[in-house]
């Protein structure tokens, strides 16, 4: 550095000291932090939405920035709650729905933020918040800020069909649904059959096939993915159990395995779930799922 | 060592003489005073929003006195070449940044202590009444605190090495940033480049982490700060000043003062 | 022990935005003052003055060549406790008052905080600045920081003075109080080193001077030598001369000048003197004065400068031939 004479021992030692400071304590940095985020909690550090008042007129603050902030708080949502697995979610729902609220009040037409919401509020536990009352007041509020975006309509008679099982309601706001410019044919379709039938495997297929095919992030794809699959489940294990009523009624006894059905010629090989898992014979001689699959059919209920 | 005091107090003196000053701890304290106006107009929560704008109030004017006089105080050296008689006198130049760093620290807890007495006058206005639970927010102003020694120290560490004006600049950019890490870092993870993950990543833990800090609303209603994050919080602010003081001795001892 | 010493100090600047050449503005300077002695550094603006001064201060880095103060490497810091240096247009802290500064300064060397204040008083008196010792510095006028300038250049009592330009923006009366100061101090045997680019100021007040220019020393040495070597001519000054005298005069070689009943005629040689007055007083002419004319210091500087001046010059004009700009 100077080439005046340095009387070298005296002038290099503070800046080794320094050096040596700074990548000591840069190092050191690393595991703190980490220390830091597991005393805080990954949730805590947004928990305090929790304790943004409704009502309070949220824009004020942003001082213009609504569309920024409302952004920000989005990206949270889909941060802490859209994973691809969803057990990191488990128990901390009751920060999605304040979440939800604020996003939409900053963005009135952030409709992802609506449709997301539906799903993963209405969804039982532990995939969603199992709470369809929250989902329904946030699509009644996504209604009357977008009426014609016809999807929050079908998102809303999906929360009375699916969750509450309210079909005559269901039927009605799919109706609603399908007068909105641009709606899908279907949608009135929809309507009469769900008056009509009620709540039965192929509708729902239907609706959830279409959330599958219409979803705009992973989170809610791999959810209907999910439903789907229970579905498909359902619809299976009722057939296998309609096989093995034939089974009993043409050996006398119930059937203990497949093997036994694959001798009287009534199907061939060990059926297996959607997602690759056999299905099992349970003690009670009906069709459950195996030990290790991931199909939940409590989804259906 | 008393060099590095001589200068801290010389810095706190030239602080408090600092017009800016006062127009920020007046702003602050009008800021409290609104708290309890706004406290009125909003039934069964009063005390929570006296909590929660007095501290926000004292955080935001703390930070905004920090980037000032912290860049004032040293590029204002710099430019202005008071500090050619202050390196032409036995001073060590890393004694000088120390000393500066002392002094603004200092500045940054008299002001913040007056402005929490402020804090408790509205709430004891509010209350009517002040017990050991109300101690809590001692600790979130606590981590203002510390929040503000590492918003100095990057002052100090961007006068270094640019003008007043992007030193301000930067400064504010990185106190805004170091709120969003989290969402950034996460950013990355769904960024299909592996490069990025890897660059977000790196950028989470070298970047102050401020929203390590930020306990104000939670406090408004009551939560309390565990023993543990306050020795893990203490010991990261300590751990990023020195890096901050550590870089900005090694930029400074370079510099050339024309 | 030599006050200062320095050895081929040479500092380059990298300038151009993109191709970074470096550009020379001290160029291999060897000085050294001796103790006690007032040196003044010499040179038109831009000569390099201020950059030796404040590389000798660390303010910046040499890129070549040593220097010692006081026998002390340069990035000693001890070195600094038995220096003061008042910098070029000096600048203090505008909420501070006078006395407040100087006990700042002070408690920099560690001073006792008596001590600090006892000489605080001393120095405000000797500057001429009692009166103010109370007045925050936003008010005092640029002599008076002036002084105060020296007075905090003085807090620890050093041995080695360094002064930029510390005549520079006084009026006459500040300038001849800094000239006493300056000599005062030389009088208590201390050493003083100022740059200037004012000439009479050097001429008055320096023992020794090297005089810079386009970052090159130009001349060095005592001011007597450097201008005793020039005494080139001597002007005798005669009243009511008769024409053909100062005809004859003329014949010397020098010019001659006549005001009203006086005329001035300069004979250029020191042999012709004697002869000259001898023709005077054979004439009856009355004598008024005779002396002997020194070459100034600025003759002096000029040659030497434009000297410089030419020779670089002319090295610009061969590198721009070489068809490098």
């Amino acid at each position: 550095m100077s080439a005046a004479g340095l009387s070298s021992a005296r002038r290099v030692s503070p800046k080794h000291i320094c050096w040596g400071l700074l990548v000591l304590c840069l190092a050191a940095l690393f595991p703190l932090q980490s220390q830091i985020d597991r005393d805080i909690g990954i949730y805590a550090r947004i928990s305090d939405v929790l304790y943004v008042p409704p009502g309070t007129n949220l824009k004020l603050l942003c001082l213009g920035n609504e569309g920024l902030v409302a952004d920000v708080y989005w990206t949270r949502v889909v941060q802490y709650f859209g994973r691809e697995h969803m057990e990191g979610a488990r128990g901390e729902f009751r920060l999605l729905a304040p979440l939800l609220r604020i996003t939409t009040e900053l963005d009135p037409q952030l409709l992802i933020a609506y449709r997301f919401g539906a799903i993963f509020l209405m969804t039982k536990q532990p995939v969603g918040a199992g709470d369809p009352q929250a989902a329904l007041q946030l699509l009644r509020r996504g209604i009357v800020a977008n009426p014609n975006y016809w999807r929050l309509w079908q998102d809303l008679g999906f929360v009375y069909y699916w969750e509450l099982h309210d079909y005559k309601m269901a039927a009605k706001i799919f109706a609603m649904g399908s007068r909105q410019p641009g709606a899908d044919y279907w949608m009135k379709a929809l309507a009469g059959t769900v008056a009509a039938k009620g709540g039965d495997l192929q509708t729902s297929r239907l609706l959830w096939s279409e959330i599958y095919r219409h979803a705009e992030n992973d989170a809610i794809r791999n959810t209907a993915e999910y439903h789907l699959a229970a579905l498909t489940a359902k619809e299976q294990i009722d057939q296998l159990n309609g096989l093995l009523e034939i089974y009993k009624r043409k050996a006398g006894h119930e059937a203990h395995s497949f093997r036994e059905l694959n001798a009287l010629g009534l199907m061939s090989g060990v059926p297996v779930d959607p997602s690759g898992v056999p299905y099992v014979i349970g003690a009670d001689g009906c069709i459950a799922l195996g030990k290790r699959s991931p199909i939940n059919l409590r989804l259906l209920q | 060592m008393n060099r590095v005091i001589t200068i801290a107090l010389h810095t706190f003196k030239e602080a408090v003489r600092d017009k800016v000053l006062y127009n920020l701890i007046v702003f602050a304290f009008l800021m409290i005073a609104c708290s309890i106006l706004f406290s009125s107009i909003s039934v069964g929560i009063q005390q929570i929003i006296v909590i929660d704008l007095g501290l926000s109030s004292i955080s935001v004017f703390g930070v905004l006195m920090a980037i000032f006089i912290g860049i004032g105080l040293v590029s204002k050296e710099i430019e202005r070449r008071t500090i050619f008689h202050i390196l032409a006198k036995p001073v060590r130049r890393l004694e000088f940044i120390v000393g500066k760093y002392l002094g603004l620290v200092l500045t940054l807890v008299i002001n913040t202590a007056i402005m929490t007495v402020g804090f408790y006058l509205a709430l004891f206005y509010q209350t009517r009444h002040l017990g050991a639970e109300d101690l809590g927010p001692l600790a979130t102003i606590y981590f203002i605190l510390l929040q503000l020694a590492i918003v100095v120290a990057l002052a100090i560490f961007f006068s270094c090495i640019s003008t007043p004006i992007l030193s301000a600049v930067f400064t504010f950019c990185v106190y805004v940033i170091g709120h969003f890490l989290s969402e950034m870092r996460w950013l990355g993870t769904t960024l299909h480049s592996g490069v990025m993950k890897w660059v977000t990543a790196a950028l989470y833990y070298l970047l102050p982490n401020l929203s390590d800090f930020d306990f104000i609303t939670r406090t408004a209603h009551g939560e309390k700060i565990s023993g543990t994050l306050l020795v893990s919080n203490s010991l990261y602010a300590l751990l990023y000043v020195t890096v901050l003081i550590s870089a900005s001795i090694l930029i400074f001892e370079e510099r050339e003062f024309k | 022990m030599l006050a200062i010493e320095t050895t081929n100090l040479t500092k380059d600047y990298s300038v151009g935005f993109w191709r970074k050449r470096p550009k020379r503005v001290l160029d291999g300077l060897s000085i050294h003052v001796e103790k006690g002695e007032v040196f003044g550094l010499l040179g038109p603006n831009g000569a390099g003055k201020s950059t030796t001064l404040k590389i000798l201060m660390r303010l910046i880095f040499p890129t070549a060549g040593a220097a010692r103060i006081l026998g002390k490497e340069l990035d000693d810091v001890s070195a600094h406790e038995r220096i003061g240096f008042l910098p070029e247009n000096p600048y203090f802290y505008d909420n501070l008052s006078a006395a407040e500064f100087l006990n700042y300064a002070g408690a920099l060397f560690n001073l006792p905080r008596a001590e600090r204040r006892r000489r605080a008083d001393r120095l405000l008196e000797q500057v001429g600045l009692s009166n103010a010792s109370n007045i925050q510095l936003r008010k005092f006028s640029k002599g008076m920081v002036q002084r105060l300038g020296i007075a905090q250049a003085l807090i620890n009592d050093p041995e080695l003075i360094f002064l930029d330009e510390p005549m520079s923006g006084l009026d006459p009366l500040g300038r001849r109080e800094v000239r006493d100061l300056i000599l005062g101090l030389k009088e208590t045997g201390k050493t003083v080193f100022f740059s200037t680019h004012i000439l009479a100021d050097a001429e008055m007040l320096c023992d020794r001077v090297a005089i810079l220019n386009l970052g090159r020393m130009q001349g060095c040495g005592e001011l007597k030598e450097m201008l005793g070597m020039g005494i080139h001519s001597t002007e005798i000054v005669l009243e009511s001369p008769r024409q053909e005298l100062v005809d004859q005069l003329k014949s010397y070689g020098g010019y001659s000048v006549r005001t009203g009943e006086r005329v001035r005629v300069e004979i250029p040689h020191e042999g012709d003197v004697a002869a000259v007055l001898g023709k005077v007083l054979q004439t009856g002419a009355k004598i008024v004065s005779v002396n002997p004319v020194k070459m100034s210091l600025e003759d002096y500087f000029l040659a030497k400068v434009a000297r410089g001046n030419r020779k670089s010059a002319g090295k610009e004009l061969v590198a721009e031939a070489k068809g490098g700009r």
